[in-house]
């Protein structure tokens, strides 16, 4: 932690930002001490959408928690489906059927995509441009009707059962897929030249909202912000788990730290996206999507059973903690952006508030699953 | 000096790429759907909230067996079934879902073992009151047959 | 034409109705634009092609609560919307739609306009001051520093023109640009200074400012909403709020207005007195080119993500004011060589 800027009293004032505000994108608050335009101090103040998940795990069955995993981070719910269904399955010792092991990989990465799109539009709109963000929703909208098609969900998905998934996917989904990926290509190129080259944009992200190699490990964070000031770390790779080792996909890391780096990140991860779910396609096998054999009621045997999933924010863990029963024990859930926010107190004092907003945004903060 | 000009003439271009993306899009169709006077056919999987599914003479499917009840995360399902006299099956009296807590994870489709519970394509859903979202699902089957 | 008081009435009367109509459809153009940019319709509901949004928000801002906040500071904050709106009412008396359609032609009407359009600016300052927001006050703050960087190569711009011109009246300087398309000021190749490369360097730099000066995307950093929720008016309701959005669409009339006659030829036809009706210098032609003009306008809002304030000041003092300076100075020198 490097020292707090000795405040002088008599010459700030204190802007509360959120728990209502544009920027936050959610309920939350930050504390900014201001001397005029510049931050001195920016505390963070989480907890108003604080839902207990945690909590709710030691109370419900299994599979009575799955929904749960939707409700934490809106936007790449599947990724943490994938992340529960991963760890109980490493407890119970279940086998996934190849073919579910692909579509899996299929919907989260198309999740991913669909994340980032959101994050764009986002981003874009808190630096003051309205339209990009109505480019992307429409992108966005073919992923989730693509979504919707298979799972009957557009948000919650909740499509990954313990060993398999929910339902199978058609025919029409593929080639729906395969037509997304055509569009979405030259989607980017738009954006590329609509957004990314913009002068405005790049001169408000170029330099600003600087996070060292250091203080990443530091604060823990993970993703895209990690991968944006050059630590090469991504769980798909680092730690492979489901298809990931056996498809051909880079990692995107930038050396920039800056905001325009993650944001860079980004939008070569959407491409790389685009190319794992065109292998996966190609790949796909054909067979079952469920195991033959499941166990009746899911119980794991006692003991300390670990998962981490790349979301499209980073790092999600979970520790599973069984007594052998049917509720879990104890249930940690080490969410991304909760890390990737607390470096922001950090990193953004001597800002002016509006690129200490950028920054803001360019973390790609979801509050519910940093408050879950 | 250079990088003063150099910095003028590519941030002036970058611009101008950028209001022509603009404008081509500006005589393109809107890709919205005015949403109360045309609506999207929902897919066939979509999850709306639970329906019974009933047989030919519209009685329901269920046994009363209850899994569905136990399956419910948020235990929005309440039913009750009786033996009638000289019946062998349970018949189902009352089957209440309360929608104000149902989260469509569709556990309760999927523990019933008697195809008796599917998924409505209701999503047109909205009152000003809660008792709407209260629903006797019984209630609804016999009214889809009329 | 003698000044009499009914002229009077009736000239104001007649600028509150055009800027009031053209407030009110302005935002039913912003909001189609918006819409066509964005792949979506735009206001549909009301009326054909959602024609009747603009009335029917009028009725709704005016039937709303005028919401006073306790703590603000009262006689300003009730002066605050006024002063937004009014400059720009006075500033189209002297403007010339045509060579006889003026409500009172001044001899020095560009300044009349800075003048009042400096006002503008102060609006945005008092509203903030007199919110006691914190939001507004730092929103007023930086409007106020917006004003001061974009006024000066706004100026000097303008300076640029009246000395082709020689002279500050609005209708002479059009009266030099009416042969043909190739006769205004906007073009290198000038009968007064030979040739000019920078001129049309010096009508973007112009219209970079009046969108400055107007408070538009890009520049609208006093409402940046992302940051300032809604900058200085963020405690106003009600007509108050009513008064200054119209006054932006006023100031950007204005602003077009301004663009058309120092650069474009005000009501000239491109191709010259050509005698058959609609080739003739009239009317037409301005409406049709500030609207030209505002198209852009709301082309480059739904286009671009916002400036900081810091990279507005670097604009205006690295780029538009040495710029505009130099072509002062080349300008200056050419009237003499010619």
């Amino acid at each position: 932690m490097s020292q707090p800027i000795e405040l002088q009293k008599d010459e700030t004032f204190v802007l509360n930002v959120g728990p209502q505000h544009p920027a936050t994108h959610g309920v939350l608050r930050v504390k900014m001490t201001m001397d005029g335009e510049y931050i001195y101090k920016a505390e963070t103040v989480l907890g108003y959408i604080h839902r207990m998940h945690e909590k709710m795990a030691e109370n419900r069955t299994y599979p009575q928690y799955m929904p749960n995993m939707g409700r934490l981070d809106y936007l790449s719910a599947m990724a943490f489906n994938h992340g529960y269904a991963l760890v109980v399955e490493r407890a119970c010792g279940i086998e996934v059927p190849e073919r579910a092991e692909y579509i899996r990989v299929i919907t989260v990465e198309l999740n991913r995509i669909s994340s980032h799109l959101v994050w764009l539009g986002a981003y874009v709109l808190d630096l003051g441009g309205f339209t990009p963000l109505m480019y992307c929703f429409d992108d966005r909208e073919q992923i989730l009707d693509l979504l919707e098609s298979v799972t009957g969900s557009r948000l919650t998905y909740c499509y990954f059962r313990f060993g398999g998934l929910y339902n199978d996917i058609d025919d029409e989904f593929i080639t729906g897929t395969r037509a997304f990926i055509i569009r979405m290509r030259k989607e980017l190129k738009m954006y590329a030249k609509l957004v990314t080259g913009n002068i405005i944009l790049m001169k408000r992200l170029q330099g600003h909202g600087i996070i060292d190699k250091d203080m990443c490990q530091r604060y823990g964070a993970t993703g895209p912000v990690a991968r944006g000031s050059g630590l090469n770390y991504d769980v798909r790779k680092n730690e492979p788990y489901s298809v990931y080792p056996e498809l051909d996909f880079d990692i995107p890391v930038n050396d920039g730290c800056d905001s325009y780096a993650r944001y860079l990140v980004r939008m070569e991860e959407m491409e790389q996206s685009l190319r794992i779910i065109e292998q996966a396609l190609d790949k796909l096998p054909e067979g079952p999507v469920n195991p033959e054999k499941k166990p009746k009621l899911i119980k794991p045997p006692s003991g300390d059973y670990y998962a981490a999933v790349e979301t499209a924010r980073g790092n999600f863990g979970i520790r599973l903690v069984s007594d052998g029963g049917k509720n879990a024990y104890r249930l940690k859930l080490r969410s991304p952006t909760y890390s990737n926010m607390h470096l922001f107190d950090e990193a953004c004092r001597g800002m002016l508030l509006a690129d200490a907003l950028a920054f803001m945004g360019s973390l790609d903060l979801v509050i519910p699953e940093m408050d879950r | 000096m250079g990088g003063y000009f150099s910095d003028l003439f590519s941030g002036t271009k970058s611009l101008l790429d950028g209001m022509w993306v603009t404008l081509k899009e500006f005589p393109k169709r809107p890709v919205t759907l005015s949403y109360p006077h045309e609506s999207l056919k929902m897919y066939a999987r979509y999850r709306g909230h639970i329906e019974l599914i009933g047989d030919e003479e519209n009685k329901p499917n269920c046994v009363v067996c209850g899994m569905c009840e136990r399956a419910c995360p948020s235990g929005c399902i309440h039913l009750a079934g009786e033996k009638p006299e000289g019946g062998k099956k349970k018949v189902l009296t009352s089957y209440t879902l309360d929608f104000t807590t149902c989260s469509l994870c569709g556990s309760c489709v999927e523990s019933c073992n008697f195809d008796a519970i599917r998924f409505s394509n209701e999503y047109n859903l909205a009152s000003t009151r809660k008792e709407d979202f209260i629903i006797d699902l019984l209630k609804r089957l016999e009214e889809q047959d009329k | 034409m003698s000044l009499t008081l009914l002229n009077v009435v009736l000239a104001v009367f007649i600028a509150i109705c055009f800027v009031g109509a053209n407030a009110a459809y302005l935002v039913w153009c912003e909001r189609k634009g918006a819409g066509f940019y964005q792949r979506r319709p735009g206001p549909m509901e009301n009326g054909w092609w959602g024609l009747l949004q603009p009335p029917i928000d009028g009725v709704k801002l005016m039937t709303k609560q005028l919401l006073i906040p306790g703590g603000v500071d009262k006689a300003i904050f009730m002066v605050a919307p006024v002063l937004a709106m009014f400059p720009a009412l006075i500033s189209f008396v002297t403007i010339p739609f045509s060579d006889n359609i003026v409500a009172h032609p001044i001899d020095v009407g560009v300044l009349v306009i800075f003048a009042f359009a400096a006002l503008g600016g102060m609006s945005l300052l008092v509203a903030g001051w007199g919110s006691r927001n914190k939001y507004s006050m730092i929103s007023s703050v930086r409007a106020v520093s917006q004003t001061v960087a974009y006024e000066i190569p706004l100026l000097i711009t303008t300076i640029t023109i009246v000395m082709i011109s020689g002279s500050l009246n609005l209708g002479d300087i059009v009266q030099q640009q009416l042969d043909g398309f190739l006769s205004w000021n906007v073009w290198p190749l000038h009968k007064e200074v030979g040739f000019n490369l920078l001129m049309p360097v010096s009508f973007l730099i112009l219209f970079v400012c009046s969108v400055a000066e107007t408070n538009r995307a890009p520049f609208d950093l006093g409402e940046a909403e992302s940051e300032l929720v809604a900058g200085f008016h963020t405690e106003y309701s009600s007509m108050g709020f009513g008064l200054f959005f119209m006054g932006e669409y006023a100031n950007i009339v204005i602003g077009s207005c301004l663009i058309t006659i120092l650069f474009l030829g005000g009501w000239s036809c491109p191709f010259g007195d050509l005698g058959i009706f609609p080739f003739t210098h009239n009317v037409g032609w301005f409406l049709l080119k500030i609207y030209l003009i505002i198209f852009v306008f709301i082309w480059i809002r739904w286009t671009f993500p916002r400036t900081t304030i810091y990279g507005l000041l670097n604009l205006s003092w690295k780029y538009l004011i040495p710029i505009s300076l130099f072509n002062l100075l080349l300008t200056a020198g050419l009237l003499k060589v010619f």
